[in-house]
């Protein structure tokens, strides 16, 4: 089970009052590389992969987590305060006569969350290789909201965010190693 | 910030397109390409600066900044 | 909780969310690294750190955790905001 504890993973700070932020940051909450999609795809992934690797799927899964209810503040913080008229002029009128200021699971051009995001082929290699695909992808992601946006603290927030899908990256490809070589059954350094 | 973790290349540009060229495009290549297994005992940054710069180890670290900016 | 929250507040939530983020990377480090004892030394001595800020947080803004990985006050003080998304 999940127990959940009532503090961010990173202090999630907003300066500026620009709704038209939360348009690109919803393509990570609803988006397909996005950090929704990362977190389902790695808890779904344990149950067909070797015991070796399970742990490290499952806390990674769970940071994803984590990293989405960042990304749901940021959006929060970006629209609460909004009234319609701005929110027309932040360009997500169409976003609010379907939802009001509601988080809805969509990416930045709206198009609903699907679980066609998450691949799970049951081949250990070929499923680790996608995660190490899926970390890359939501790390260029960062990198283009970062370009959008010019909220320094939005952006501290971000690059948070893109460093953990370096770390991730990197466990994932440990984790092919490992499943290749049997490393670290004996001390090897 | 340039860095050796971002590399760049001149896309072709034909006298029939219609924009302005946007010269070098760029893309990140982070440290985790190059790191292989982590070895043991890697420095650490301290707790507050970890949280920071969003990794425990400096050798992962990778500040990202708009690249299109800085060329202006 | 009250509802402006002092300044005292984000800093004790920093000094937890520093001393966790050692170990979640720690955490993820030793998923593929089950031998490394220092590291491991290392992660019982900030698991044993985390508890601490912990309950002293708990002490004066109420229960972090649910499902009885954290006392409650009383009344029961779990709902009482602000909330993470919302400080």
């Amino acid at each position: 089970m999940w127990v959940y504890e009532k503090k961010l993973q990173y202090p999630v700070k907003v300066t500026s009052c620009n709704p038209t932020l939360a348009k690109y940051l919803i393509e990570q909450y609803g988006g397909a590389d996005g950090e929704l999609a990362a977190a389902l795809r790695y808890l779904n992934q344990r149950y067909t992969i070797p015991d070796k690797v399970i742990g490290l799927l499952t806390d990674i899964g769970t940071e994803e987590f984590a990293h989405l209810e960042m990304i749901a503040t940021m959006i929060y913080k970006l629209t609460k305060d909004a009234t319609p008229e701005q929110l027309k002029a932040a360009g997500i009128a169409d976003h609010y006569v379907n939802h009001d200021s509601a988080l809805f699971y969509h990416n930045a051009a709206g198009v609903p969350f699907t679980a066609s995001y998450i691949a799970a082929k049951g081949d250990p290699i070929a499923d680790l290789y996608e995660d190490i695909a899926a970390e890359e992808k939501a790390r260029a992601t960062y990198q283009w909201i970062i370009n959008m946006s010019d909220d320094p603290d939005l952006n501290d927030s971000l690059r948070f965010l893109r460093e953990r899908e370096i770390i991730h990256s990197q466990r994932f490809r440990e984790a092919v190693e490992i499943l290749k070589e049997e490393r670290d059954r004996k001390i090897f350094f | 910030m340039s860095s050796s973790n971002q590399k760049s290349y001149v896309p072709y540009h034909s006298p029939y397109d219609p924009c302005p060229p946007i010269g070098k495009k760029y893309y990140s290549t982070p440290p985790n390409l190059y790191m292989g297994f982590q070895p043991y005992n890697l420095p650490q940054y301290s707790p507050k600066e970890a949280l920071q710069k969003g990794t425990l180890w400096p050798a992962f670290y990778d500040y990202y900044e708009n690249p299109y900016e800085r060329r202006r | 909780m009250p509802s402006t929250l002092p300044e005292e507040f984000y800093q004790w939530m920093e000094e937890l969310q520093a001393v966790d983020f050692v170990l979640v990377e720690l955490t993820l480090y030793l998923d593929t690294h089950p031998q490394d004892q220092s590291a491991v030394q290392q992660f019982n001595q900030f698991a044993k750190q985390r508890k601490q800020i912990k309950r002293a947080i708990e002490s004066k803004y109420g229960p972090l955790q649910q499902y009885g990985n954290s006392y409650s006050g009383m009344p029961w003080n779990w709902s009482d905001g602000p909330w993470p998304w919302q400080v």
